[in-house]
């Protein structure tokens, strides 16, 4: 885009009179006011009922919420009120920042209360502060450790789930007959669910004694095949079915990265008497970099979430060898009842992911400029 | 007369090299592509017979029905879902049908609440300029988009207490406002791109004609946007359909979602494999269909982060 910096204004410009009648501003400020006034009041009347400074209050907190949609209500119409085209403006976005941030930031900062708390939902005793008590008990956790360790495993095995997706990625390109019947074949695998692949793959078709795929190493000669048995196996099979959901999502990014090359680049190289592998090899995948990189990425950030088939088919066994950080979390949980411990150990995950994440981005990003000023050709 | 039917040209050596070369690279594309359709389709295949076998099909690894089995009601007897129970009362279908009723309004709620909030957010993002503090566009877009990253583990316990204090806790409306904080990221992602495409003058256009900026919108960008906004809205339909974590943790009697249902009947010691086929044939059924039907709006919503 050659378009001038426009950072400063709007890409669509409006002209508006932007005088508002001070009447209106006052009524803007008085809604959003009392608004405020009136959820503050139920928000300290209802936290001094719950500990028990004062006897009469709600059932819950439910009607708290009811007070900070009415204030979100209001702070809609008084944005119009009081700046007029601008406040109509800012519903557009405004909406969606309400919403995320109440859902987002809120949890949160009640989350990292949480963890550093000993609370137990099936304790009696209630809960107390208990400092860096979960913290210490993190660092000589083992199977936390073991479970992050897993995650490297499962994320390096994106790299072999590219290289499958890109393949199936240029034969889907490829001029062939059928496509639409192939491109919904291989779609599929990603419209089921989690759970129902747990079943179908992990607990039935990889059963020890009548699944098909025990057949089928039974028939190609391993003696007893299980797939859950030890370390090593159990998580290659963890590994290849989630890859069998998700290898269509790569495919599809990187299929439509295909269709955008620019077709001139791809005559050329065949004019100039490039081979099918050196028209791919320097022509095809350095264009298709970004495409790939994007889709790694976002193949990355969904890897690190994984837990579903796990929870499902092995519950992190044998003896955690499976297990990811979700999964770990979800059993400290569903077993002990220990919300104050396993929000420390997501809180801290997180602490780890956004590191990962910021240093991948800026690794790709410094590579990327690297390659580029060498440039290709 | 002879002449027309004598070849009078014929191909040279090279050609002939060529054309069996063309032939075997050919046959190396459609035997890897049927091999991977072969692969892909054949879980879902093996799924779906074995909701029709009985015990000793399944022991003997009976694979194609009416060659090596008789297929049988059974499994979806148990779910009273066969051609004789279907008219019967049956607390099993019943039960069933719930959590397939809650999967359905809390997916479509969530996804068209996601595609709302979503598509108003994108437009404005991609047209005015924000400031909120010392928030400007990209931070905000930034803001959106990052959510993407958190993972569900980090927000699952507080929910679980807030949820509780709220008494939203098993309830529909708590799962649906999870869901779209899941999925509103994917949706501002897509259609950012889908509202960048539309050129500026269309709606400059409608303003000088007297629209407002909500009226532009209204009029003139939705129905641009809509192949966009469909497609935003089916890969929504596919995530919360399927979504497990959240529904484990949340829900337990009343608005338990069908995933949660299929992984309670797993747990169970001696499952029988006939019923699970059939539970999990229809869990998955309806997203087959959208897969298969709708394919064109989901590779249209994956694709459009893949053109940048």
């Amino acid at each position: 885009m050659s378009m001038p910096a426009q950072s400063d204004g709007d890409k669509l410009h409006v002209v508006t009179s932007d005088h508002m009648s001070p009447g209106r501003i006052l009524a803007g400020r008085t809604l959003v006011w009392s608004a405020a006034v009136l959820l503050a009041v139920m928000l300290i009347a209802q936290a001094l009922y719950e500990f028990e400074v004062i006897s009469f209050g709600f059932e819950n907190w439910r009607p708290v919420l009811y007070a900070y949609l009415l204030w979100a209500i209001a702070m809609g119409v008084a944005q119009v009120l009081i700046r007029g085209e601008q406040g109509k403006r800012a519903l557009f976005v405004l909406p969606a920042v309400l919403f995320v941030v109440s859902m987002v930031i809120f949890p949160m900062l009640f989350g990292l209360y949480i963890s550093f708390t000993d609370w137990n939902l099936a304790s009696v005793t209630g809960r107390k502060f208990n400092g860096l008590d979960n913290f210490r008990q993190m660092l000589s956790d083992p199977f936390y450790w073991n479970a992050l360790l897993n995650m490297v495993y499962y994320v390096a095995a994106i790299a072999v789930e590219y290289i499958i997706a890109f393949g199936l990625a240029l034969l889907l390109n490829a001029d062939i007959r059928a496509r639409k019947f192939f491109r919904v074949a291989l779609l599929l695998p990603l419209m089921l669910s989690p759970v129902a692949v747990s079943w179908m793959v992990g607990k039935s078709m990889m059963e020890i004694r009548f699944g098909p795929l025990a057949r089928l190493g039974r028939f190609l000669g391993w003696e007893s095949p299980s797939f859950f048995g030890t370390p090593e196996v159990a998580r290659l099979a963890i590994m290849v079915m989630d890859a069998w959901t998700f290898i269509p999502f790569m495919m599809i990014m990187i299929l439509a990265g295909l269709q955008a090359l620019p077709k001139e680049v791809l005559e050329a190289a065949k004019v100039d008497g490039a081979t099918a592998w050196q028209s791919f090899w320097e022509v095809i995948f350095p264009l298709m970099l970004p495409v790939s990189i994007t889709a790694i990425v976002i193949r990355i950030i969904f890897k690190l979430k994984l837990a579903d088939i796990i929870i499902n088919v092995t519950s992190g066994g044998p003896g955690g060898a499976t297990d990811s950080v979700t999964s770990f979390i979800f059993r400290e949980y569903r077993d002990r009842s220990n919300v104050g411990y396993g929000t420390l150990l997501a809180m801290v995950y997180l602490v780890l992911i956004i590191v990962f994440i910021l240093m991948l981005l800026s690794g790709v990003n410094r590579w990327m400029r690297r390659t580029s000023q060498g440039g290709f050709g | 007369m002879s002449g027309q039917t004598t070849q009078i040209f014929s191909d040279a050596e090279p050609d002939l090299a060529y054309r069996a070369k063309w032939y075997t690279e050919r046959a190396l594309i459609y035997g890897a592509l049927i091999f991977w359709a072969f692969i892909c389709l054949f879980p879902i295949y093996w799924t779906v017979t074995t909701s029709f076998k009985i015990a000793p099909d399944v022991m003997r690894g009976n694979l194609v029905p009416w060659v090596d089995f008789e297929p049988q009601w059974r499994g979806w007897r148990s779910l009273g879902l066969s051609p004789n129970t279907i008219s019967e009362t049956s607390t099993v279908r019943e039960e069933f049908l719930k959590r397939f009723m809650n999967s359905v309004i809390t997916s479509l709620s969530a996804s068209m609440l996601a595609v709302t909030l979503g598509s108003l957010a994108a437009y404005g993002l991609s047209r005015f300029s924000y400031r909120f503090g010392f928030m400007r566009n990209s931070d905000i877009s930034f803001f959106f988009l990052s959510q993407m990253i958190l993972p569900p583990v980090v927000l699952a316990l507080p929910f679980l207490i807030l949820y509780k204090e709220l008494a939203l806790l098993d309830s529909r409306i708590g799962i649906i406002l999870l869901y779209t904080l899941m999925v509103l990221p994917i949706v501002i992602w897509i259609m950012r791109d889908q509202f960048s495409a539309i050129p500026i003058e269309l709606e400059e256009a409608a303003l000088v004609d007297g629209l407002s900026v909500w009226g532009a919108f209204v009029q003139i960008v939705l129905p641009i946007a809509l192949p966009g906004m469909v497609a935003a809205f089916i890969l929504s339909l596919v995530l919360t359909w399927n979504e497990y974590f959240f529904a484990a943790l949340l829900t337990s009697t009343d608005a338990k979602t069908l995933p949660v249902m299929v992984a309670s009947q797993t747990g169970s010691q001696g499952i029988n494999w006939w019923s699970m086929a059939a539970l999990s044939t229809a869990a998955i059924a309806p997203l087959v269909v959208i897969g298969v039907v709708l394919e064109r709006y989901i590779i249209k919503g994956m694709a459009a982060g893949a053109g940048k």
